[in-house]
């Protein structure tokens, strides 16, 4: 009976839109063997995901892994995911807080549309061995690091040296013209600091390579590729900047017009099992929403934490509030600046 | 007999007429409806020219398009200087048993795609590069240099990439040149240029146009090659289109842009062959 059922759901596919990392071939293959469904993944990004589904009207994908502060402008305005029945997600799986939270950012008239599955930040990843003293946003633009710098020219590094600045712009969401001012104000810093910047890194495996063969030696990234780096050369680490290191949680979220929406919420509980996630984090070195996967983790993944969040580090962490819509009008046309700027 | 001809027309040619219709057509109509449509400031979408009206009032969007025109045109000059003594030498110097042997070895790079050459070039180019490497090892320089994100790296990338295009269509005009022309030129004493400027160029102008016009459309909608190459000077307008769908979310401002690069790609040919006094249906064919 079992063996006829298998034969049944071998067509069955879920059809996955998430980040490159996100969806180990391991556990895809454990997936199919325990389930019967193929997992098809598709790797992109924040803005690739949203474009993506806007160009379909939420069709094409079963199951999306977007951050959580960018689910409900858009799903507000183009209706892009269906609502989560959480029934049907085993929630003793997660981290209680983490999963309230994420309900909260992404409600939208009472109905919240994500799960939490991974968190981490951004900070620096810095080559101890050129740049010892490098511990702030600020040294991305600073000429003692010329020619050795790179970071994305994208949303975060805005807020990050805004953030440096003394600036706390997610105070200014709500209010467009000063979030304007204040990105005005952080473009003209980024302008003035080009000439130091090496390049403006846009693949996470690319960046690594600059790093490890120390062509960059201050570098805005996620924690997860310092300690990739560290593994490999203790002079390189991820350090969480005075400022606070951005923190962003990435979801689950059902397109709304996924076809196989079983299969979506089968994922999403396959992947918050213990092991699955401790599979998960022990190779991209991101934290996992799964509550009981400490006992799985390596002893390296528990010491990245201890070393670079100190208790005070993590009390620091500027969390990203729901993104409202129109302020990636204004942040783009800044970054076209910088882009454009000799 | 008549009638049986007229449905084989018919028969061929709506594949055709399906595919343009579909494929191209609608979805321009679609991009022109968009690119005249805005959202007032409470998220209403009326009708109006903002977006073209932007692209005006923003200095860096119509500098980058008047940058990425320029540089669209010096990379189709730099191409056909280049691939001019090529096609030369591969249609009247080489033993004609070796032409199709090297014009598989031109061929042979676009076996791969696109991102792979590029990527070739950057790991050749790159500070920590196979050519720094070499230089260094053998005492020419004393530290690394970066070669990479530079303009001149971008036009090299781009020349690479459409040398291609300009080559073969100037083969096939050269082909048919007549090599008692140029005998006989230089037996009333002609010298090189003279040659190059009255005999071989104007034979094969149309090919050069046609060259031309491929190589520098190619140029002018290439995201990926300034966008790897070219680093952190780069903007390009293509990626500006790009920036405008994905990372602000705004289709309306991005159509604008995207007919606006039409027109502008539609004008520079008009203008080419206006001046080089060809007209496109000679080109073409």
């Amino acid at each position: 009976m079992a063996f006829a059922l298998g034969n049944v759901y071998a067509a069955e596919e879920l059809s996955l839109l998430t980040w490159s990392g996100y969806a180990p071939q391991n556990l895809v293959d454990k997936f199919q063997k325990e389930t019967g469904i193929t997992v098809k993944v598709t790797n992109s990004n924040n803005e690739e995901m949203i474009a993506k589904l806007r160009a379909t009207r939420g069709a094409g994908f079963d199951l999306a892994q977007p951050s959580q502060d960018r689910i409900s402008s858009v799903q507000e305005k183009y209706n892009l995911y269906q609502p989560i029945d959480y029934s049907k997600i085993q929630s003793d799986l997660m981290i209680d807080s983490m999963l309230e939270a994420v309900k909260k950012s992404t409600m939208v008239a009472d109905k919240a549309y994500a799960v939490p599955f991974c968190w981490g930040t951004s900070g620096l990843v810095v080559n101890r061995k050129f740049a010892p003293n490098a511990s702030d946003y600020a040294d991305i633009l600073n000429a003692m690091y010329a020619g050795r710098i790179s970071y994305r020219l994208k949303r975060p590094t805005l807020i990050a040296l805004a953030f440096s600045m003394g600036e706390n712009p997610f105070a200014k969401y709500s209010d467009a013209m000063a979030y304007k001012a204040l990105m005005e104000k952080v473009g003209e810093a980024m302008i003035a600091g080009k000439p130091f910047v090496k390049n403006y890194w846009t693949n996470g495996d690319a960046l690594l390579e600059s790093m490890r063969s120390g062509e960059v030696h201050v570098a805005m990234a996620w924690d997860n590729g310092g300690w990739k780096l560290h593994a490999e050369n203790p002079n390189i680490d991820f350090v969480a900047p005075r400022s606070g290191a951005l923190g962003w949680i990435d979801t689950f979220a059902i397109p709304s017009k996924a076809e196989n929406v079983d299969a979506a919420y089968k994922w999403i509980n396959f992947m918050m099992q213990p092991e699955n996630a401790a599979v998960f984090t022990n190779a991209e070195k991101y934290g996992t929403a799964s509550a009981g996967s400490g006992q799985f983790l390596d002893a390296e993944i528990k010491g990245n934490f201890e070393r670079c969040f100190p208790m005070k580090a993590i009390a620091n962490i500027k969390w990203y509030p729901p993104v409202p819509a129109k302020l990636e009008e204004i942040e783009g046309l800044i970054l076209d600046k910088v882009k454009a700027a000799k | 007999m008549k009638k049986q001809k007229r449905w084989g027309l018919y028969f061929f040619l709506t594949p055709v007429l399906l595919w343009l219709f579909l494929l191209i057509v609608l979805p321009h109509i679609d991009l022109l409806i968009m690119s005249f449509r805005s959202e007032t400031i409470d998220g209403k979408a009326i009708w109006s020219p903002a977006n073209y009206l932007n692209f005006f009032e923003e200095p860096i969007y119509w500098l980058t398009f008047v940058r990425t025109a320029v540089y669209s045109i010096l990379v189709t000059f730099l191409t056909f200087v280049i691939a001019l003594p090529l096609a030369f030498y591969i249609t009247k110097v080489v033993a004609p048993r070796f032409q199709g042997f090297l014009l598989v070895l031109l061929l042979l790079p676009f076996w791969v795609s696109e991102l792979v050459r590029v990527y070739g070039w950057m790991i050749l180019l790159r500070e920590s590069g196979v050519i720094n490497h070499f230089m260094i090892k053998l005492g020419f320089l004393n530290q690394p240099v970066e070669m990479l994100y530079r303009d001149s790296t971008m036009i090299l990338g781009l020349v690479y990439t459409s040398m291609l295009f300009m080559v073969v269509p100037i083969v096939s005009v050269l082909e048919s040149l007549d090599n008692s022309l140029i005998e006989a030129a230089y037996d009333l004493g002609a010298n090189m240029w003279t040659i190059l400027f009255k005999i071989v160029i104007p034979h094969a102008t149309p090919g050069i146009v046609s060259g031309s016009i491929v190589v520098f459309m190619l140029t002018l909608g290439n995201y990926l090659t300034p966008n790897l190459m070219g680093g952190k000077n780069s903007l390009w307008f293509t990626e500006q289109i790009y920036n405008q769908f994905i990372a602000s979310f705004n289709w309306n401002q991005g159509s604008a842009f995207g007919f606006l690069l039409l027109v502008l790609s539609s004008l520079v040919v008009w203008l080419g062959l206006k001046l080089t006094k060809q007209n496109l249906r000679k080109v073409v064919q």
